[in-house]
C-alpha cells in the first residue's frame, strides 16, 4: 500500500487514499511479516468492514467515525474507535478487545464468543443480542432488547437500560447500575452475591471505569423457557 | 342388543373431519401444543413429476447414451468470488447440522459427495472437524443462530452460504429439542445441556436488504473476497427476495420449496407456509432474467428432489444446481426397515413402533430416537449407522441420479446437462403449466399467457 509510512513499526493508512480491502488484505496477510505492531486508521468516514476478521496481537486506531461490523471476528487485535460506530461493532469477536470512544448503534457485541467489547458512551438497542461468551461494558446506557436470546459472557451497563431487557435470555449475565425500564420475557432481577461483585469489578477494570460494583443489579435469566411447555400461552 | 337386520350398513365417510384432521384434535386437545416434526411437507402439491421431456426424434438430434459424452460439470460462485467452486456434478448436499444428524451422518455425506466431486453443507451448529475433513467441497453456513460460527471455520470453508430462510419454515427460526442437546452439541452451541434450544429466527447483526449488502461485504472482506457466497432463501415471495439477495451481492442463490426438509419445525409451519418448488423454481428464473442476471448469478433449488428427472427438470426450467436433503438422508438408511450393523442387516421395525411409528412413515427426527442412527444425538443409536456402509449408498445414489440426468439430457440432444433448456418440457397438468410456465402436453397453452 502506497499510502503506508513505516515509522517505528506504526504504520498509518489513510481510507481516503486506500481501500478498506486493502487495509484488511494488509492486516490478513502482510501485518505478521513487517513486525508492524500498531496500526492507525485515518478518514474512516462511516466506511464499513474497517479491521474485519483481524488475528494478530496489533493495535488499530481508528481515527473517526466508522460505519458497520467494525471490528467483525476479531481475534487477538485491540482495536479503538476514537468516535463514533454504526451497526454490530465487533460482531461474532472470538478474543482481543474493541474499544469506542464515542456512541455505537444497534447490535453492538452481536454474536461475540468472547474478548471484551468496550462503549465509552451508549450503546443503541440490541446491544450483546445473541453473545456466546464476550464480555461487553458500555460506560452509558443501552438501549431496548439489549442482551436478547444472550447465550454466555457478561454485559454490564453502566447507565440506564431500556425495555425489554434480557429478553429468552441463557446462560450470560447482565449487571445494571442505573435504572431498568423493563425486562424482557424469562428474564429476572436476582441478587448481587459477592461472585457478582468480584465480576463486575474485575470487568469495569479492565474497561477504566471507576463506578462501585456495589451500585450495580444483577439480571439473568429465570430458565423457565428452557423447555416447551403448553402453558406458556403468548405471555411473552 | 340391537338384532341384527339385513339393511346394507353404508358409513359415510367425512372429508371435512377426515381421519388425519380426528387425528390432529385429539392431539391439540391432549397436549395444548403444536405438533413439531421432521421431514418435509406431504400434502399433494404440483411438482417436478407433473413435468416430461419432449426428448429427441426427427426434429431433434439425440446423443448416443453409451458413447457421447455429456458434460456434468458446475461452476458455482462465477459473480465476485475469486476462487469460485468446480462441482462434478450439479447435484450437492443441502445444509444439515450436526446436532440435528449423528457427525457419523454427516461424515458419510462428505465422503459421498467427495467420490462424485460435490460439495456438502455445514448446518445450524457449526462445523465439524469430521466433516471438513472428508467433505472435499464444504459450504459453511451462517445463520440467524450463529451457533459455534467462528472465523477460523470461515477460512477454512470453500463456499459461504447465508441462510436467510428454509422452504421447511420461512420466517422461522431453528429448532432442537432436549433430546438432542448432548453434552458435545452443547459445547458447540453455547447452550446449557439439554434444554430446548429455541432460536432466532432473524439474524443478529443485521435486519433489512441494504444491511444485507454490508454484511455480505463482511463475510467477503473476512475471507479476501476468496470465497463465493450463498444467500438461501426460503420460498415465498420467490421474485422479490432473488433480486434483493442479488442486489445484495450474491454469487449463488439458493431458493427452499415449501416441500424443503427440516429436522424439527411445527408441523402447520412445514404444510402450510411457502410455495411448491416448482412454482419457486420459475419465478427465481424470472427474477434473474428480469435483472439480466442469468449466468452471472447461480441458481441453486431445493425442496422435494428425489431423482435424476427432476434434476433434468429442474436444470431444464433454469437452475445452475439442485440440492438434496430428506433424499440423501434416505440414501443413508432413513425409513428403510434395516440397518446395517457388523455385517449385517437389522431390523428396526420394533424401534420404530417404540416411538409411535413404522418404516416408510417416520418423521421423528425431533425425538433424537432415530431407529437407524441418522438424526440423534444418543451414543448407543449413533452405532446403527455404519459410516462407511452408508457412504457407499449415498455414493450410489447420487451416481444414480447423474445417470438419469446425462440419459435424459442425451435424449435431448445435449452434450452438456446445463444445455437443457425449457423448450424440452412439457407439463402433464394445468396447475404445473401454470406454476412452471411450461405449455401444457399437446397444446401451446400456458395459464394465464396470450389473454387465456
Ligand atoms: C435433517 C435436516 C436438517 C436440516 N438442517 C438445516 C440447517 O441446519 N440449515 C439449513 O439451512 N437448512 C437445513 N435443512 C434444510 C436443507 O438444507 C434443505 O433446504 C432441504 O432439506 C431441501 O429439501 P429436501 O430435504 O426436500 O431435499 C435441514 C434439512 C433436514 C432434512
Ligand atoms: S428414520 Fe431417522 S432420519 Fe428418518 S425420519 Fe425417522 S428419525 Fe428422521
Amino acid at each position: 500500500m502506497e499510502t503506508i509510512t513505516d515509522t517505528d513499526k506504526t504504520v498509518r493508512v489513510d481510507l481516503d487514499e486506500s481501500s478498506v480491502r486493502d487495509l484488511n488484505q494488509f492486516l490478513h496477510h502482510d501485518l505478521a511479516a513487517s513486525g508492524v505492531k500498531h496500526i492507525e486508521v485515518l478518514n474512516p468516514n462511516g466506511r464499513h468492514n474497517i479491521a474485519v476478521g483481524v488475528d494478530a496481537p496489533v493495535s488499530v486506531d481508528i481515527r473517526g467515525h466508522a460505519g458497520y461490523f467494525i471490528g467483525g471476528m476479531n481475534k487477538q487485535a485491540r482495536i479503538t474507535v476514537h468516535g463514533n460506530v454504526g451497526w454490530s461493532v465487533g460482531e461474532n469477536i472470538m478474543s482481543g478487545s474493541i474499544r469506542v470512544k464515542g456512541n455505537a448503534s444497534e447490535c453492538a457485541g452481536a454474536s461475540g464468543h468472547g474478548g471484551l467489547v468496550v462503549i465509552e458512551g451508549d450503546a443503541s438497542s440490541r446491544c450483546g443480542i445473541s453473545m456466546k461468551g464476550c464480555d461487553i461494558v458500555v460506560g452509558g446506557s443501552v438501549g431496548h432488547m439489549s442482551a436478547f436470546m444472550a447465550q454466555l459472557g457478561t454485559l454490564v451497563v453502566c447507565g440506564d437500560a431500556d425495555a425489554g431487557l434480557g429478553d429468552s435470555l441463557y446462560e450470560a449475565v447482565i449487571y445494571v447500575r442505573g435504572t431498568i425500564k423493563g425486562l424482557g420475557a424469562d428474564a429476572r432481577e436476582e441478587p448481587m452475591g459477592e461472585e457478582d461483585y468480584a465480576r463486575v469489578a474485575a470487568l469495569l477494570d479492565k474497561a477504566g471505569f471507576d463506578h462501585d460494583p456495589k451500585a450495580f443489579k444483577r439480571v439473568a435469566s429465570a430458565r423457565t423457557l428452557y423447555h416447551w411447555n403448553a402453558d406458556h400461552h403468548q405471555e411473552y | 342388543m340391537s338384532k341384527p337386520t339385513d339393511k346394507p350398513v353404508y358409513i359415510e365417510p367425512n372429508y371435512t373431519y377426515g381421519d388425519a384432521t380426528l387425528h390432529y384434535i385429539q392431539q391439540a386437545a391432549e397436549h395444548g401444543l403444536y405438533e413439531i416434526r421432521g421431514l418435509g411437507a406431504k400434502r399433494r402439491v404440483p411438482t417436478f413429476d407433473d413435468l416430461t421431456f419432449l426428448t429427441a426424434s426427427a426434429s431433434r438430434y439425440p446423443l448416443e447414451g453409451y458413447r457421447e459424452k455429456c458434460e456434468t460439470k458446475t461452476v458455482l460462485g462465477t459473480r465476485f468470488a475469486k476462487k469460485p467452486i468446480e462441482l462434478g456434478i450439479p447435484i450437492t448436499i443441502a445444509g444439515m447440522s450436526f446436532g440435528a444428524l449423528t457427525a457419523q451422518a454427516k461424515d458419510a455425506l462428505g465422503r459421498a459427495a467427495g467420490e462424485l466431486g460435490t460439495s456438502t453443507t455445514t448446518g445450524d451448529g457449526g462445523m465439524t472437524p469430521e466433516e471438513r475433513r472428508s467433505s472435499k467441497t464444504l459450504v459453511y453456513q451462517c445463520l440467524p443462530s450463529r451457533y459455534g460460527f467462528n472465523p477460523d471455520d470461515l477460512r477454512q470453508a470453500d463456499a459461504i452460504e447465508l441462510v436467510v430462510g428454509q422452504g421447511a419454515k420461512p420466517g422461522g427460526g431453528g429448532m432442537l429439542l432436549g433430546q438432542k442437546i448432548s453434552p458435545r452439541v452443547a459445547g458447540m452451541r453455547t447452550l446449557p445441556e439439554g434444554i430446548d434450544q429455541r432460536s432466532a429466527c432473524r439474524h443478529p447483526d443485521w435486519t433489512g436488504s441494504d444491511d444485507l449488502a454490508i454484511k455480505l461485504s463482511e463475510l467477503r472482506e473476512l475471507t479476501d473476497w476468496q470465497l463465493p457466497v450463498y444467500v438461501k432463501i426460503g420460498a415465498t415471495r420467490v421474485k422479490n427476495d432473488v433480486k434483493l439477495a442479488v442486489a445484495a451481492g450474491a454469487d449463488v442463490v439458493v431458493v427452499d420449496g415449501m416441500q424443503g426438509g427440516t429436522a424439527a419445525t411445527q408441523q402447520v409451519f412445514i404444510e402450510h407456509a411457502g410455495i411448491p418448488t416448482l412454482a419457486a423454481l420459475r419465478q427465481a428464473v424470472e427474477a434473474l432474467e428480469e435483472i439480466d442476471k442469468v449466468g452471472e448469478v447461480q441458481l441453486i433449488i431445493s425442496g422435494g428432489i428425489r431423482s435424476g428427472a427432476d434434476v433434468a427438470k429442474a436444470l431444464a426450467m433454469g437452475a445452475d444446481a439442485v440440492s438434496i436433503g430428506q433424499a440423501a438422508m434416505m440414501a443413508l438408511g432413513c425409513n428403510a426397515r434395516h440397518y446395517h450393523m457388523n455385517g449385517r442387516l437389522v431390523d428396526a421395525t420394533d424401534d420404530y413402533a417404540a416411538i409411535g411409528t413404522a418404516p416408510g412413515y417416520c418423521h421423528h427426527c425431533h425425538t433424537g430416537l432415530c431407529p437407524v442412527g441418522i438424526a440423534t444425538q444418543t451414543p448407543e443409536l449413533e452405532k446403527r449407522l455404519d459410516v462407511d456402509w452408508g457412504a457407499r449408498r449415498v455414493k450410489n445414489y447420487l451416481q444414480t441420479l447423474t445417470m438419469e440426468l446425462t440419459t435424459l439430457a442425451r435424449a435431448c440432444g445435449k452434450s452438456n446437462v446445463h444445455n437443457l433448456e425449457r423448450e424440452d418440457l412439457a407439463a402433464l397438468t394445468i396447475e404445473a403449466a401454470a406454476m412452471a410456465k411450461i405449455p401444457l402436453a399437446g397444446t401451446d397453452w400456458i395459464p394465464g399467457h396470450n389473454g387465456y
